[in-house]
């Protein structure tokens, strides 16, 4: 026992910090797995519906995004209040849609060309006719794997 | 004075980094949502510039349903509430007292949906999910006699073949213009 506590000093030990860097690593790693990166800025205002028959949508990499709803109060002035499409970044009209999904096929491997998904993301209180025109040009353009993103109802109609 | 404090430096205790590297970590575990994408899956039909001759139908076999500029709903000719069409659906499409009016078999069962372009989307999507929900609980309930388990737990083989005697059929029309949009 005695033999022990001669070893140790009057100095106090210092405290190894040997893994402070495993730690920020696990940080850094939980927020790369984590965050999802925000690929555009909405300039449509979209608060999804609810429903109850959901899907997971799989393979993030084949599906793309379509936005509809109204215009963001900032660009009302310009765009107006009825709803919108947007394409990437930036609005779009109806017919932008085939040259958008070309653009979105280059992304994807050949062999999984099959397999897009257009992920429509629109506004609870857009009305169908916008909706009804990104279809049809969804059908003439052969892009038949269609989402309606929606969220999880819990409660009864 | 540079000289001083070099000589002297003091480690800083750094034992408690750990602790609010922690804190953190937890605290993000608690806050950050990781949003998964869901949605109600739809294969559109390929476009064709034919227009569907409905006549070819039997009317029996039709479950037309129908949405207005004002959300209402219009099914088979009497206005029905949203909460009432789940059932409704399911009874056209089994008709389970063999009725001469509803589906001759399932296998027939048509959906005819159209709504206008003034409709809520909300709204069409509550519809189209209540369509889609009445197949899901039959192809549930269907499995479950079959099989005696649920349908999600069959093999995608089996789940095909309860889809191929029960299909799902929703035709949607090119939507009215008489609402404002």
């Amino acid at each position: 026992m005695s033999k022990f506590s001669k070893k140790r000093g009057a100095s106090t030990p210092e405290i190894s910090t040997a893994s402070l860097p495993d730690i920020i690593f696990m940080l850094l790693f939980f927020f790369m797995v984590v965050t999802v990166m925000k690929d555009s800025s909405l300039k449509v205002k979209v608060t999804v519906p609810n429903a109850t028959e959901l899907e997971k949508l799989e393979r993030k990499s084949l599906v793309h995004y379509i936005y509809v709803g109204a215009p963001l109060p900032q660009f009302q002035a310009q765009y107006g209040t009825a709803p919108r499409m947007q394409l990437n970044d930036q609005f779009a009209i109806v017919d932008d849609i085939p040259l958008f999904l070309e653009q979105e096929k280059l992304k994807v491997n050949e062999r999984e060309r099959d397999y897009i998904t257009t992920s429509l993301r629109v506004d609870r209180e857009a009305t169908m006719g916008i909706v009804s025109d990104v279809k049809t040009k969804l059908r003439q353009s052969n892009q038949l794997r269609l989402n309606y993103s929606a969220r999880f109802r819990t409660d009864d109609l | 004075m540079a000289k001083k404090s070099r000589r002297e430096a003091p480690a800083v205790n750094a034992s408690s980094m750990a602790d609010i590297a922690f804190l953190l970590l937890i605290f993000f575990l608690v806050t950050t949502t990781i949003d998964i994408d869901k949605g109600i899956r739809v294969k559109l039909p390929p476009w064709s510039d034919e227009i569907p001759d409905p006549l070819k139908l039997k009317t029996r076999n039709v479950f037309s349903v129908l949405v207005n500029a004002n959300n209402e709903l219009l099914v088979r000719g009497e206005s029905m509430d949203k909460a009432d069409l789940r059932e409704k659906t399911k009874e056209f499409i089994m008709n389970p007292t063999n009725r001469a009016d509803l589906s001759e078999s399932p296998e027939n069962a048509i959906i005819s949906l159209k709504n206008d372009r003034g409709t809520e989307y909300e709204t069409y999507l509550t519809v189209y999910n209540e369509l889609k929900a009445a197949y899901n609980e039959i192809w549930e309930a269907e499995s479950q006699l079959q099989n005696g388990r649920s349908y999600k737990d069959l093999s995608f083989d089996m789940q095909k073949t309860i889809r191929a005697g029960i299909p799902l059929v929703i035709s949607e029309a090119e939507p009215t213009d008489f609402g404002e949009e």
